[in-house]
């Protein structure tokens, strides 16, 4: 009888021995983030931390369009799928009060890592919980912002900007405000150049995910919109929908319907850039991550390009992008998952991630003498940090981030109602949800 | 004829395999059953000789099965009934039913009543009653996507009925290369939704889209200005021109067997009468052919119904929310407001409306098919 199962007995075995290396080699981290330029200069970064403490890294990208679903369903389930956890600015409220996130002050004071350190817009934006709280869930990884990038090489042709002179009486140039840009875009739409037809600007209009949040907040901060009453939280009537938010929002609409290319409606990251990249427009709406990809492009790179923040209007201000790096604290690796943080925030490697295309938040390296003049993008990164404002990082963000994306694509791309109703809308839309959260 | 294969009295029950009644003895006796359960085929020539050659590996490794079987199971097995037994064969596909379509159904059944959310793993689940039905059944954006799904359903159903039975008619007649033909018509069925959706997406850019050069080309209008995606009135369209291009195909599929399955003699005999073709199109081929077409509806109103890979990469429900059909708008209350009480209630309402909806199609297809 026992002979029966000595065949299988010893297949068990077989298959034991196996799988025995893989649970006796040495430490492996998971690090999950988007798929994105960035990621690939933080595989190279990695090699360092691996050569340093012999612990492996693997990387889990996941392209932007399904980077929140599927990493939020990861930690919703309470997966173990990611060590180190490179979250959206918005998910750290939502991470620390439903205990995704391992809260990090202790282990910041043990290793002596200071907030301080940082650049205050992002450790506000990407560690702190509640906002302006010394409640730290993340280390500010990517510091990132919503900017302009132009065609320097057709700004400077003389015949456009003798033509341009004389038509709007000011010299062509990177625009300071939002009137000055619609101004450029108007100019260029349609204009042909090089034997093409090119067109004046391209801006954030996707349904799908955040992209027309990003764009439509990015430019009605500065008409004056605000998220609520300074003085009284989740108060957002005449806030939200103000007289200034509803003409802002009436701007972006002006901007959508005059000066895109055809058949933009559904831009974000990466078709901002194509449009960018394949000569199509003028200038063009993205965050700050997609400029040393384009100052490297053949086409459009180089001297071709220029970089500008955020225009003004009645007020500066500019879409907060960016994220932090969190210990996920379903992990079973934590203890070597902090190790990585605690490397991460060393000021070499800081100044290496900003050699290798990230984008490091620490004061050392952007107060740097010679930060400036380190990559030709710098000073316009520089400038935009300091006017950051960021979206709802509250518990019910992915609520609140859908119910816009609705209301200002309906009125932005559909043509559906007036700016008010959108907005009125929206106070509306966001007022439930901050009753059933019991906020209000 | 395919239709018709199903009506024709079969050879008697036979084995395919000569073999596998050599297989099953050996196991038989070992298991010590009754020869009554022993012989699940007729005797055959070959199986009347209890034989122990092996031929194959399958012979040997069942031979192998039946040694290795220990005697406990062998006891176990020989005291259980013919109903036991099959249970036994036909539990794990009952269990793996349970696990992943009764189950799921019933909790998605009570958390449509309760304040759920899967992004909040922490927060107390409360009873809301019908709280969520409520709000879903007073929801003008909800009833604005069921009629987004109405228009999409109706207008594909009708296209690709209409393009698909005249399809099925043509292909119908025997001519030079009509399987080529066959095989060419049926190709876009045959490739995957989201590959037909990326593909069409880049037809349809107005910049680089052999789409709008084709319509610019015959009708003068710049390709600038035909923006199907972008456009509040032709981005509708454009899913449903997608759609009706895949699936006309499936829809002449099923109504070519029905056309098929229609004897040769009733229409010698109407030709005999001096029927017209005109006639014999409405009073033979469309009523014969009509089960099979009303079939192909059902199927196609199923599956539009919930429509939602090609929606989602070809307009994402833009613009602004045109084309949001209500699996859209279930997928964005369930995984990105995180709604998931509220979403489960919407799930259970396209249920049963959907449900509802194709039970009394059947019955109304049950009493064609009685005529």
């Amino acid at each position: 009888m026992l002979k029966k199962w000595i065949p299988l007995l010893g297949a068990t075995a077989v298959c034991a021995l196996m799988s025995a290396p893989q649970a006796a080699k040495a430490e492996q981290l998971t690090l999950c983030w988007a798929a994105w330029d960035p990621a690939n200069a933080l595989v190279e970064l990695s090699k360092d931390f691996t050569t340093k403490t012999g612990i492996d890294m693997k990387f889990e990208f996941v392209p932007w369009t399904s980077y929140a679903d599927r990493f939020l369903n990861e930690l919703n389930s309470r997966g173990k799928l990611c060590d180190l956890i490179i979250g959206d600015s918005q998910w750290v409220g939502g991470a620390a009060e439903n205990g995704h996130y391992v809260k990090l002050n202790d282990f910041f004071a043990k290793e002596g890592i200071k907030m301080d350190d940082f650049v205050p817009a992002t450790v506000v934006g990407y560690s702190e919980w509640p906002k302006n709280t010394p409640n730290y869930w993340a280390l500010p990884a990517m510091g990132d912002v919503v900017g302009w990038t132009y065609r320097k090489d057709w700004f400077q042709r003389p015949e456009i900007q003798k033509e341009f002179k004389a038509k709007y009486g000011w010299d062509l140039d990177a625009p300071k405000t939002y009137d000055q840009l619609k101004q450029i875009a108007e100019f260029f739409q349609k204009r042909q150049i090089d034997g093409k037809t090119v067109y004046g600007a391209s801006i954030y209009t996707e349904r799908g995910s955040e992209g027309i949040t990003m764009g439509v907040t990015n430019v009605l901060y500065d008409w004056g919109f605000m998220y609520d009453n300074p003085k009284k939280p989740y108060d957002m009537q005449g806030y939200v929908n103000s007289p200034d938010a509803v003409k802002g929002l009436e701007f972006y609409k002006s901007l959508y319907d005059c000066c895109t290319p055809p058949g933009a409606s559904n831009v974000y990251m990466v078709e901002s850039a194509d449009a960018f990249k394949s000569g199509q427009v003028a200038m063009q709406m993205n965050f700050a991550f997609t400029w040393p990809g384009l100052y490297k492009d053949e086409k459009v790179g180089g001297d071709r390009i220029g970089f500008f923040p955020n225009p003004a209007e009645k007020y500066h201000f500019a879409q907060l992008g960016g994220q932090g790096i969190s210990v996920v604290s379903y992990s079973d690796k934590r203890d070597a998952a902090l190790q990585y943080i605690k490397w991460f925030a060393q000021p070499q490697v800081q100044a290496k991630w900003w050699q290798l295309g990230g984008y490091s938040c620490l004061k050392a390296v952007v107060d740097a003498p010679d930060f400036k003049t380190s990559q030709p993008y710098a000073p316009a990164f520089l400038e935009s940090m300091a006017i950051v404002k960021d979206f709802w990082a509250e518990p019910s963000y992915a609520e609140l981030l859908q119910a816009m994306q609705k209301r200002v694509h309906d009125y932005v791309v559909a043509g559906k109602g007036t700016a008010k109703e959108a907005l009125d809308g929206l106070e509306k839309d966001w007022t439930e949800i901050f009753k059933e959260d019991g906020k209000i | 004829m395919p239709g018709l294969e199903g009506r024709r009295p079969g050879p008697p029950t036979t084995p395919r395999d000569p073999g596998a009644q050599d297989r099953f003895l050996p196991m038989a006796t070992r298991l010590h059953l009754r020869p009554d359960r022993v012989a699940p085929f007729p005797p055959t020539q070959a199986s009347a000789r209890v034989t122990t050659s092996h031929h194959t590996l399958a012979d040997k490794a069942a031979e192998a099965a039946a040694r290795a079987t220990p005697d406990g199971v062998v006891v176990r097995v020989r005291a259980l009934s013919d109903r036991a037994i099959a249970w036994l064969f036909i539990a794990p596909t009952i269990v793996l039913l349970l696990a992943i379509n009764i189950f799921p159904l019933f909790w998605a059944i009570y958390l449509s009543f309760t304040n759920f959310r899967a992004n909040r793993p922490n927060a107390e689940v409360k009873n809301v009653g019908l709280g969520n039905y409520s709000r879903v059944l007073n929801d003008p954006d909800i009833w604005a996507s069921m009629q987004t799904t109405a228009h999409f359903v109706f207008w594909t159903i009708l296209l690709q009925t209409v393009i698909g039975f005249a399809l099925a008619y043509l292909i119908d007649r025997k001519f030079r290369g009509h399987a080529f033909w066959t095989t060419l018509i049926l190709i876009p069925m045959m490739l995957s939704p989201a590959v037909v959706g990326n593909f069409w997406r880049f037809l349809y850019e107005p910049q680089i889209g052999l789409f709008a050069y084709a319509v610019s080309f015959l009708t003068g209008i710049p390709t600038s200005e035909i923006q199907m995606l972008g456009s509040v009135n032709l981005a509708p369209w454009a899913i449903i021109i997608v759609d009706t291009w895949m699936w006309t195909p499936y829809v002449m599929l099923i109504c070519l067997a029905g056309l098929r399955s229609i004897p040769d003699y009733i229409y010698e005999a109407a030709e005999v009468d001096r029927a017209s073709n005109w006639r014999q199109f409405w009073s033979i081929t469309v009523p014969m052919a009509l089960p099979f077409i009303m079939l192909a509806v059902l199927f196609r109103g199923i599956e539009n119904f919930k429509m939602f890979d090609m929606v989602n990469l070809l307009t994402g429900g833009g613009p602004g929310s045109t084309t949001e059909v209500a699996s859209i708008t279930l997928k964005r209350d369930a995984f990105e407001a995180w709604a998931t009480g509220r979403s489960s209630a919407f799930a259970i309402v396209l249920f049963v409306a959907v449900f509802g909806l194709a039970n009394i199609y059947v019955k109304a297809l049950n009493r064609v098919k009685q005529r």
